[in-house]
């Protein structure tokens, strides 16, 4: 630790930490654009300048390592002077369009112009012009806006592992770019939006749509990865304009994905808004009443095991949890929250959850990972993955399609399980102090999805990564609804049918909570099918009686990520039309065929959902824990076929049923195309 | 200054020649640190494309291949290879007429030595290729023979103490495919002065 003393406040930093952390540490705000806490420190800007005790001239804070008894002055005219030149001269270069710019508001340069900017200007001369660059659909550039403080360049290269962006040519002709003109190949992309410190990169999409002191911002969590990243949804009237990531360091620090990011528009196109029954073969506009009739109708005449419910990627706790209150008090224990039909084994949470943590990952040394592409299933995840890898001593192998760019080296070791008998990295393991699995989701959708489950197991044991301290067993999920109905135990009862059982004609009435995780031809014709959810997607089609729900930013609910974190988004718009908030549906419903649901608020049905999982009792936090006991999953660990795994998303951009009603999705999709696996296939 | 338009080739591979002397350059770094190889990986495309097409310049394709190759992401080959004024990324003449313009050079007479490079070398300015493809002018920044000044390098052999005349005559000698000899073109050895050695003659003679 060094003592410094920062404007006569004395302060403790760990040795080797910059001037500009003394400072902060010290509560002195320093103007910055080039440095970013979690990017490599550039020290081109020179905005940060502060002055140290016998140096001959002032710093640069973020670039200058501190020293024990070092006395730093953050305000002195010698600083001010010196941070207001370096403000002139980023200003001679910059336009004068703060009125027309998106980064309006919320700009970097805009802000501190305040403070260190002049009046007027003093440069009479031509300013440089810089063409624009086409980077894809998502960001807009106006890259004569750009200081080239660097740090989209050091983002793409660091942590997004994509090193698509530098800066080309030299002094007045720098240029930042691809050089050969290209769209983004990441799914971290939208980023760079957030890092660029002023208009030069920002949001395609949201270009023009507004100025952010008009939106209203709400605090919520990405659902359409199962990471949980924390999001804060700014909506104007009716409308959502935009998702931009909040800072969780023990989730997604500060990164947020694409799909999360830019699909929301999808949330303005084909919903449902109002109920819709079937009559005579045909889906005719209803009213709620004559919706819950419909289904009171049918229920009434059918024994309780003859109905049957399932939950999908997108349901939140509360209405799952609803679900399975009604489904009890019609006294069917035919429920299945694995829409998807993963074979996942949920009788103890550590089968299912990711269990080393999001955070933990930084304290691996060795990896594994097993029929999953997190780069597309979870890139915010994956980009912890590569976090870890640039510290070094971290062999990755995987076992799937060949030739996965995950952005960091992993050695491929088979499209099989089998390839896994005897290799190298099995020893790798071994050797390694805290080895992890990640197991992909999908690499359970199949038929053989119980063995494999219970094939990864076995190796995570042989391996050494179920210890008294370690837990490096992890299942990777691909949506934030998939494992809050595993918590709350949304699955087949006593004598209960699971998804295959009830799709092969095992029920007579089926109650589909945002399940479109199945081909919709499997529902047997005979089979009633009640579709809740908030998108017209090929499932609802399906249905005899169509429920409108609330997609995740229209209404307060918990979420559960892949680590079993539970996490609340909360309310930004209201859902469109008659479509309402899900557990409401579901509670409104009880109540009228007289089996009412013992919570009628908010406080109530969380109350239940404590009840149900300490996971909702500890909303925001996870218990990372070592695991004694390693008797494994029911399985069959050796009846693994010889089937090569299959990623289970193969186009990122259009994965689930909100990002294919996007049109900025569907644009992406047209320009990225099919995942490279799938088309060598 | 916009860049004109011209054609990139479709392919890029280093000759036996470039080879060879791509082993020696990469032997010099360490293992894994191979990327330090790049300026002059990028040198042996440059003279390879002189040597083969008459245009010493380096086309992106074979900044992929130098990417390839030192196992670099190529947006950082194309980062030094538009950074160093040395790396033409745009084909240039046959000769590369780069005519220093430092106050040195100047005060000497570079602004005649421009004006010949101009006359009879067809070129309009700096950054021109002639019509015929032989030469391309480029302005550069001291040379370090200030000594010499005013002085130009063709490609990279320096032509020092210069003025109109002995530029235009330099400049045929190119059109017919000679080289004259580098260095001063007034014959005196090195940078030992103008009117001769005046100083420790005798110990010379021996």
């Amino acid at each position: 630790m060094a003592k410094v003393t920062v404007d006569g406040i004395e302060v403790e930093v760990p040795n080797g930490s910059s001037v500009l952390q003394a400072c902060e540490a010290a509560g002195k705000e320093i103007p910055r654009f080039c440095y970013h806490e979690r990017l490599s420190v550039a020290g081109n800007c020179r905005m940060c300048l502060v002055e140290v005790e016998k140096a001959p001239k002032p710093v640069a804070s973020c670039a200058f390592p501190v020293n024990d008894g070092m006395k730093v002055f953050t305000d002195t005219p010698v600083v001010r002077q010196a941070r207001r030149n370096v403000m002139e001269f980023l200003l001679i270069n910059h336009p004068l369009d703060c009125p027309i710019c998106d980064q309006g508001g919320e700009c970097d340069l805009q802000d501190q112009a305040y403070a260190y900017g002049a009046d007027s200007s003093r440069y009479g001369e031509a300013k440089r012009a810089v063409k624009d660059k086409d980077i894809g659909p998502l960001i807009k550039t106006v890259m004569t806006r750009c200081i080239q403080c660097t740090r989209c360049v050091r983002f793409s290269a660091e942590v997004a592992g994509t090193p698509e962006l530098g800066g080309t040519n030299r002094g007045e002709n720098m240029e930042i770019g691809t050089y050969v003109e290209k769209a983004l190949t990441s799914e971290l992309s939208g980023n760079l939006i957030d890092i660029c410190p002023v208009g030069a990169l920002t949001s395609r999409p949201y270009a023009y749509v507004s100025r952010p002191w008009e939106l209203k911002k709400t605090e919520s969590i990405d659902v359409l990865d199962a990471v949980g990243a924390n999001i804060r949804v700014d909506a104007r009237g009716p409308e959502v304009l935009r998702i931009i990531p909040r800072i969780n360091d023990a989730v997604n620090e500060e990164w947020m994905a694409d799909r999360g990011r830019f699909s929301f528009d999808g949330l303005k196109r084909r919903r449902l808004d109002r109920p819709w029954v079937r009559k005579d073969g045909k889906l005719v506009a209803a009213t709620w009443p004559e919706a819950f009739a419909a289904i009171a109708t049918k229920f009434s005449a059918l024994p309780g095991d003859r109905i049957g419910a399932v939950a999908g990627a997108l349901a939140d706790a509360e209405s799952t949890l609803a679900l399975k209150d009604l489904m009890a008090a019609y006294g069917s224990a035919n429920l299945d929250c694995r829409d998807d039909g993963a074979a996942i084994d949920a009788s103890r949470p550590e089968f299912y959850r990711f269990n080393t943590t999001i955070a933990g990952i930084d304290e691996a040394d060795a990896l594994l990972i097993i029929g999953s592409d997190p780069r597309k299933e979870a890139p915010v995840l994956n980009a912890r993955i590569r976090k870890r890898w640039t510290q070094g001593k971290f062999p990755v192998g995987y076992v799937g399609p060949r030739g996965l760019d995950l952005t960091y080296p992993a050695q491929h070791l088979g499209e099989t399980l089998a390839a896994l008998e005897g290799s190298a990295f099995l020893e790798t393991l071994k050797a390694a102090q805290k080895p992890m699995l990640i197991l992909g989701r999908g690499a359970l959708q199949r038929p053989d999805g119980a063995a494999v489950l219970a094939a990864a197991w076995k190796i995570a044991v042989e391996t050494g990564m179920l210890t008294a301290e370690w837990n490096g067993f992890n299942l990777l999920h691909l949506f934030g609804g998939q494992v809050g109905g595993l918590e709350l135990g949304f699955l087949p009862g006593a004598g209960g049918k699971d998804l295959n059982a009830m799709l092969a004609g095992g029920v007579d009435a089926l109650w589909l909570l945002n399940a479109d995780g199945f081909d919709p031809a499997r529902i047997p014709a005979s089979t009633f099918v009640i579709y809740q959810g908030h998108h017209g997607d090929a499932m609802a089609a399906r249905a005899d009686v169509i429920l409108p729900g609330a997609a995740y930013t229209e209404k307060d609910a918990t979420w559960v990520n892949t680590e079993g974190r539970a996490q609340r988004g909360l309310l930004a718009i209201f859902p469109p039309g008659e479509a309402k908030e899900d557990w409401r549906i579901i509670r409104a419903f009880s109540e009228g065929v007289g089996k009412t649901l013992p919570y009628s608020d908010a406080s109530a049905i969380r109350l239940r959902l404590a009840q149900a999982s300490p996971v909702f009792a500890r909303v925001g936090e996870v218990v990372r824990a070592g695991i004694a006991d390693t008797t494994g999953p029911a399985g069959d660990a050796g009846a693994v076929n010889t089937m090569p795994f299959v990623l289970p998303i193969p186009v990122y951009h259009q994965a689930d049923v909100v990002s294919r009603a996007s049109d900025v999705m569907a644009q992406c999709a047209a320009i990225y195309g099919p995942a490279p696996a799938l088309a060598a296939e | 200054m916009t860049a004109p338009h011209h054609e990139e080739p479709a392919s890029f591979a280093f000759d036996a020649e470039s080879e060879a002397k791509i082993a020696t350059i990469i032997k010099r770094y360490p293992e894994g640190k191979q990327a330090s190889a790049v300026i002059p990986l990028l040198y042996v495309v440059q003279k390879q494309m002189g040597r083969l097409t008459g245009s010493a310049w380096v086309p992106r394709v074979a900044m992929d291949v130098v990417a390839e190759r030192l196992g670099m992401p190529p947006i950082r080959v194309y980062e030094v290879a538009t950074f160093y004024f040395m790396f033409n990324t745009r084909p240039i003449g046959k000769y590369h007429l780069q005519v220093c313009g430092t106050t040195p050079c100047w005060l000497r007479g570079s602004d005649e030595v421009l004006r010949a490079c101009k006359d009879a070398g067809g070129l309009k300015g700096y950054g021109d290729t002639s019509a015929d493809g032989n030469f391309t002018l480029t302005e550069m920044e001291c040379m370090g023979a200030c000594v010499n000044a005013p002085m130009i390098a063709v490609d990279d052999d320096y032509y020092e103490d210069l003025d109109y005349e002995s530029t235009v005559k330099l400049i045929e000698a190119l059109k017919r495919g000679e080289r004259p000899a580098p260095g001063s073109v007034t014959g005196r050895r090195s940078s030992e002065a103008a009117g001769g050695a005046t100083a420790l003659t005798g110990a010379e003679s021996e």
